[in-house]
């Protein structure tokens, strides 16, 4: 199924959760967040939330900033 | 000196807040935030790159010593200063947010109907929200009564370096709202500093002219010492001004006079 993770199109497996999502895109999920949808997913529920057809997820992180 | 500063109930020592953005690398910004003393450090909130992550800011910042005061910076609208706020609050385990939304790109200058807005949304929705705001009065105390827990009107642009050009204006809101005023952006030297605490600013927030100085180490300690001087300055009370001289010395027993 397709997804737009951080505004560019991803090609994943159906049924995929954000927590293996996460695992395939090699990032460490410690001190991020993520928006699907336009809402925020609860870090504990990264596991069990089931991602679907043209989902549309913003990966953020703390940068340098004033 | 017992002279705390408390936000939305919190107590700091440090009334010096410094930013995370434009050093060199991430060590001096390290050294820097260590050298200023400040307890409250800001980040901006950003797609993770997908390609290559990097390193995490977190893993140089002492979390145990500092409160991270995200910001939303970037935004220019109600809904995009909420997502940023939402998302920073899931990343960051704190419920406090330097609201922030720009009007014009230009000059950096705050959006004060949007900045309003946007925080009556986040109040209600438990953030301790600290806006970022014009040199308008009447914006501040609107600000405080949508239940800002401080209001942050620049003091002249952002990055600029202008110090405080209108610091009547500054002073006008620091006489007229409740909650704590920390001037944010533009400060530039550390007399600029100064004269914030001096007019009774609660705290200064500084990033640029930290980050970009010549020694972003030294200039931080300047700044924290300026902070609290001009703090210090402020609580003795100044004297007021007048147009002639009074002579510091006795006028009596002046020698050759009959």
């Amino acid at each position: 199924m397709r997804l737009k993770v951080n505004g560019e199109e991803r090609e994943v497996a159906a049924g995929l959760t954000v927590a293996e999502l996460l695992r395939q895109l090699g990032i460490e999920s410690r001190y991020l967040a993520l928006e699907r949808n336009r809402q925020v997913v609860p870090r504990q529920d990264y596991a069990t939330t089931v991602l679907e057809e043209g989902d549309e997820l913003e990966i953020i992180r703390f940068v340098g900033g004033g | 000196m017992d002279d705390k500063l408390v936000i939305a109930g919190r107590e700091f020592n440090s009334r010096l807040m410094v930013g995370t953005g434009k050093y060199a690398t991430m060590e001096l910004m390290q050294q820097a935030i260590a050298a200023s003393g400040a307890e409250i450090v800001t980040v901006a909130v950003r797609r993770i790159n997908l390609q290559s992550p990097g390193p995490s800011l977190l893993d140089y910042l002492d979390l145990k010593k500092i409160t991270l005061l995200p910001n939303t910076a970037g935004a220019t609208t109600v809904d995009e200063a909420v997502r940023l706020a939402r998302l920073a609050r899931e990343a960051g385990l704190s419920d406090m947010i330097k609201l922030e939304v720009i009007g014009d790109q230009e000059t950096l200058l705050p959006d004060p109907v949007a900045t309003i807005e946007a925080t009556r949304i986040l109040v209600r929705e438990g953030f301790i929200v600290l806006p970022y705001t014009t040199q308008d009065v009447v914006v501040a105390r609107r600000l405080g009564e949508a239940g800002a827990a401080t209001v942050m009107p620049l003091g002249s642009p952002i990055g600029s370096g202008q110090g405080l050009p209108n610091f009547d204006a500054i002073k006008l809101i620091i006489d007229r709202v409740n909650v704590p005023v920390v001037v944010d952006a533009g400060i530039g030297a550390p007399s600029d500093a100064a004269l914030a605490m001096e007019i009774g600013a609660s705290a200064c927030l500084i990033n640029t002219a930290i980050a970009e100085a010549r020694d972003p180490v030294l200039m931080a300690a300047a700044m924290s010492q300026a902070v609290i001087a001009g703090r210090m300055g402020y609580l003795a009370g100044r004297i007021p001004k007048k147009t002639y001289a009074s002579p510091s010395s006795p006028t009596e027993g002046m020698i050759g006079r009959s």
